[in-house]
C-alpha cells in the first residue's frame, strides 16, 4: 500500500472497513440490488458469489462510486461514499471483467498513463516497480495487444494496484487464465490480504476460490441470502444456499 | 485539472498515431464528401456563389460525427472509458481531455479540407487566413463541445451510432448557420469585418455557453 495519490490533501478519506448498510439499486423498474448488507475489513478477502444476474457486478459499480445507491448506504470507514467520491476513488482500485487496458499501448504507457491519472508524480517509477511486481519487464515496451490473456490480466491488475489502494475490488478475475497465471493471482491477492487491504471479488469460479476467502456474501435475484465466514466446501455451500431445494 | 487533461489528450494522440484509424477515415470520408459535391456543383469551373462555406462546414459536421463516434467507441471496447471515471481526477477533467484530443483530430482535418474546398471550388477562402482560423477553430470547437458530451453519454446505448447525429445536428444548427455565414463573409471581394465579428461573436458565446453546460453536467451523466 504505497505512493498515495495526492489530489484531495484536505480530505483523508483512508479507511479500514467498507459497510455495505441496506443497499438497493434500481434499474427502472428492475431490481439490481435489493436491502444487501455486508462488512469488509483491513486484511480480508470477501467473495460475491451467485449465479448470473444476482447483482454482483452491481455490487461491485456501487462499491467503485461509479453508481449511486437508491437507496441504503455504502461507508467506507465513517465517510459515505455520497460525501466524498471522487477521494474516496483515490483509495479503490478495480479490476473488470474488461482490463481496463488500451490495446495500442505498451504495459509501460498504459501504467505511467493510470498512475499519473492517480496523481503519482513518479509514474515512471510506478509503473517500472509494478511491471517487475508482474513479471513483465522485458516485455515492458511491447504493446498490450500482442500479450496473452494472463500477461494482460497481470498488467490490468497492477494498474488497479498502481495507487496503492485500500479497496480492490475485482469482476470474475479468473476468467480466461490458465492455471498457473491463477495461482499467481491467487498468491498476489494472498500478499494483498497479508499488506492489510480489503478485497472483494466477484465470482463463478468457485473451485479457485476455495481456501481464498475469508468471508462469503451468497447473493440471488440482487438480495443477500446469506454470508459465511471462512468457508469450506464452497461448491456445496454454494449449492444448498443459491439454490435450495431447487436443485437435486 | 488541466494535468488530467492533458494526460489524457496526449494518450488519445499516441493511440492515434499507432492506429491513425480516425484521422484516415475522417481524412478520406471528408475529402469524398467535397469531391462528390464539387462533381455535383461545379460547371464549366464555376461554383454556385458561397457554395465553398457550406461545403466546407457539412464536410466538417460529418467527418466531425465520424470522429466522435469513433474516439467514444474505441474507450467503449476495453471499457476504458470507465477506468477513466474510476480515477479521482474530476470528471471535468475526463470530458475536457476528450474534448481537446477532438479538436485536435478535427482541426487537422480541417487543415487538409479548406485548400482542398479552395481549390476544387476555386473560393477565396485562403484570402483572409487569420478570420478563417477564427470562424474554424470556435465553430468546431461549439461543434465538439456538444459532441463530446453527447458521445460520452450515449456511450452505453445499443442505438449510439444512429442517436448521436440526431441528437447532435439540431443542436448545432446555431454554429453551423454562423459558421457558414462567417466564412461566406470572409470570401466576399470586399471583407465587412462587422459581419464577420458577429458571427464569430456568436460562435463564442454559443461555445461558452455549451462547454460550460457540458463541464457542468457531465459528473452527473457519467455517474449513472
Amino acid at each position: 500500500m504505497s505512493q498515495r495519490a495526492n489530489t484531495s490533501p484536505d480530505l483523508d478519506c483512508d479507511f479500514d472497513r467498507v459497510a455495505v448498510e441496506d443497499v438497493s439499486r434500481h434499474f427502472g423498474r428492475r431490481r439490481a440490488v435489493s436491502h444487501v448488507s455486508f462488512l469488509g475489513s483491513s486484511g480480508t478477502i470477501v467473495g460475491l458469489l451467485g449465479p448470473n444476474g444476482a447483482g454482483k457486478s452491481t455490487l461491485l459499480a456501487l462499491l467503485a462510486t461509479i453508481l449511486r445507491a437508491s437507496s441504503g448506504a455504502i461507508r467506507y470507514g465513517a465517510i459515505e461514499s455520497k460525501d466524498a467520491p471522487a477521494a474516496l476513488r483515490e483509495r479503490i482500485g478495480v479490476l473488470g471483467h474488461d482490463l481496463f487496458l488500451y490495446p495500442e499501448l505498451t504495459a509501460r504507457e498504459n501504467l505511467v498513463f493510470f498512475a499519473g491519472l492517480y496523481g503519482n508524480d513518479n509514474a515512471d517509477g510506478a509503473a517500472r516497480a509494478a511491471l517487475d511486481r508482474a513479471g513483465l519487464a522485458d516485455r515492458a515496451d511491447d504493446p498490450v495487444s500482442s500479450f496473452s490473456r494472463g500477461m494482460r490480466q497481470r498488467v490490468a491488475l497492477e494498474r488497479a494496484l498502481i495507487h496503492g489502494p485500500r479497496l480492490l475490488l475485482l469482476d470474475e478475475p479468473f476468467t480466461g487464465l490458465d492455471e498457473t497465471s491463477a495461482a499467481a493471482l491467487i498468491g498476489r491477492l494472498r500478499g494483498l490480504r497479508d499488506s492489510g487491504a480489503i478485497v472483494i471479488l466477484a465470482t463463478h469460479d468457485l473451485d479457485l476460490a476455495e481456501g481464498l476467502l475469508d468471508q462469503a456474501v451468497f447473493l440471488r435475484d440482487g438480495r443477500r441470502v446469506e454470508t459465511v465466514s471462512h468457508p469450506e466446501g464452497l461448491r456445496s455451500t454454494y449449492r444448498s444456499i443459491v439454490f435450495g431445494a431447487s436443485q437435486p | 485539472m488541466m494535468r488530467v487533461a492533458w494526460l489524457i489528450v496526449r494518450k488519445d494522440l499516441t493511440v492515434e498515431v499507432r492506429s491513425r484509424e480516425i484521422a484516415y477515415t475522417t481524412l478520406f470520408f471528408a475529402v469524398s464528401c467535397v469531391l462528390v459535391f464539387a462533381f455535383a456543383l461545379v460547371r464549366d469551373g464555376r461554383a454556385p456563389e458561397d457554395g465553398a462555406a457550406g461545403i466546407l462546414w457539412i464536410a466538417v459536421m460529418l467527418a466531425g460525427n465520424l470522429t466522435l463516434g469513433r474516439t467514444f467507441e474505441r474507450e467503449r471496447q476495453s471499457e476504458t472509458l470507465r477506468a477513466l471515471l474510476l480515477g479521482p481526477a474530476p470528471r471535468a477533467a475526463v470530458y475536457v481531455g476528450k474534448l481537446l484530443g477532438i479538436l485536435a483530430l478535427l482541426i487537422g482535418a480541417e487543415v487538409a479540407l479548406v485548400p482542398l474546398v479552395a481549390l476544387l471550388f476555386q473560393a477565396r477562402l485562403l484570402a483572409h487566413p487569420l478570420w478563417l482560423s477564427a470562424i474554424l477553430v470556435s465553430g468546431t470547437v461549439g461543434f465538439a463541445a456538444v459532441g463530446t458530451l453527447f458521445a460520452a453519454m450515449l456511450v452505453r446505448a445499443r442505438s449510439r451510432d444512429v442517436l448521436l447525429p440526431v441528437l447532435l445536428y439540431p443542436m448545432t444548427v446555431p454554429v453551423i448557420i454562423a459558421g457558414v455565414r462567417g466564412t461566406a463573409a470572409l470570401m466576399q471581394p470586399d471583407l465587412e469585418v462587422g459581419v464577420v465579428q458577429f458571427w464569430l461573436a456568436l460562435l463564442l458565446c454559443f461555445d461558452a455557453v455549451f462547454v460550460t453546460l457540458a463541464l457542468w453536467t457531465f459528473e452527473a451523466v457519467m455517474t449513472d
